[in-house]
């Protein structure tokens, strides 16, 4: 592939006047980017636990059905964690969106290839699991109707993005601070 | 069913502990709590594809200001090993009841090892562990239980023991 976008500035426009939004970032470069581009209470940023970044959406998006909750993540993570396309289309919560930065590799591992570049298609996964909203997405241009879907639609979307490593930046790794940040910011804790 | 009235006492339990998210890997020693909740419009009943999943799950349930309970048999505790680090380290409430397997006139040898093992790994990862042998301690058990994980905020697992749920019968 050779049309990818830049992760960050991907992350960027979908975080873009984020507002009330709730954000699970899943491990690895896309818990880098959520931080880099939008630090703040209502993020809450997985640095282990790979494979749970959509189930902690669902358990999120349950227990707050009048917000909008948005897992971004990578497809390495989503890939550990599959089973839970099946487990969040089962439910069928209204309020959660799934984007996955997909750069066809385990980025911070050294690069190797990821199931994406030899052959998973992980939208079709999810359609096949039983969601209904899903989309590729290629081009900046879609960036925009992309961002305003993920917080409107019960939506799977796919981002290819470049294997280009952006810059490092780590934010807060203390998970108990995290999640007493992030309930007292939603008025739970 | 022979056992509803312990585990309708234990349903109750986990009704008054709070709990409005209730998540599953299908077990028969589950079967009644399962079936209650399903029939209950204020807890949601939430079918895993496996186990580890309703960890996650109820981490970001209590980022949400919610409580969740994972049933799972001890056969499950092993898909949970890494996840279980996630409520550790986000300092949240984790709370599961596990019904076991591999103790009490057990049929099925594959289901031996991990039975064995599940007391020690849940408390390697942190997990603390509390047994039910008796019916009518069931649901004591699983208030007290309940109330140490939201209350002091830990990982708190309860073993309903072979016995107590019944060997599974196998017909030859």
């Amino acid at each position: 592939m050779t049309s990818e976008l830049d992760r960050r500035a991907v992350v960027a426009a979908l975080l873009k006047e984020p507002g009330e939004l709730l954000v699970v970032a899943g491990l690895g470069t896309a818990t880098y980017d959520v931080g880099a581009v939008a630090e703040r209470s209502l993020n809450f940023y997985l640095w282990g636990a790979m494979g749970g970044a959509a189930m902690v959406g669902l358990g999120l998006a349950l227990a707050q059905p009048d917000r909008r909750v948005l897992v971004i993540t990578g497809d390495g993570e989503m890939l550990m964690g599959l089973g839970a396309l099946a487990t969040i289309a089962a439910q069928r919560p209204q309020n959660l969106a799934i984007a996955v930065l997909d750069n066809a590799s385990y980025g911070e591992t050294g690069g190797q290839q990821s199931h994406t570049a030899l052959g998973v298609d992980l939208a079709a996964v999810a359609t096949g699991c039983g969601w209904t909203h899903v989309c590729r997405v290629r081009e900046a241009a879609e960036l925009d109707t992309l961002r305003r879907r993920l917080r409107e639609e019960p939506l799977f979307a796919v981002i290819p993005v470049s294997r280009g490593e952006p810059s490092r930046h780590l934010p807060p790794r203390d998970g108990a601070f995290l999640s007493s940040r992030f309930r007292a910011a939603l008025g739970v804790a | 069913m022979q056992q509803a009235s312990w585990q309708d006492a234990v349903y109750e339990a986990l009704r008054r502990a709070g709990i409005r998210q209730l998540a599953y890997v299908p077990d028969a020693g589950h079967a009644r709590l399962i079936a209650r909740a399903h029939e209950d419009p204020e807890m949601r009943a939430i079918v895993l594809t496996t186990e580890e999943e309703g960890v996650a799950l109820a981490t970001g349930a209590w980022l949400g200001g919610a409580r969740a309970v994972l049933l799972m048999q001890s056969s499950g505790v092993g898909n949970c090993i890494n996840m279980l680090s996630l409520p550790q380290n986000a300092h949240v409430p984790f709370f599961t009841l596990i019904t076991m397997r591999g103790e009490w006139g057990e049929f099925n040898p594959w289901q031996v090892p991990m039975g064995s093992a599940t007391p020690r790994v849940l408390e390697a990862m942190g997990v603390h562990v509390l047994r039910a042998e008796r019916a009518e301690e069931a649901a004591a058990t699983v208030e007290a239980a309940a109330a140490l994980a939201f209350d002091s905020t830990v990982s708190v697992a309860v073993l309903l023991s072979q016995r107590l749920i019944g060997p599974k019968v196998f017909v030859r």
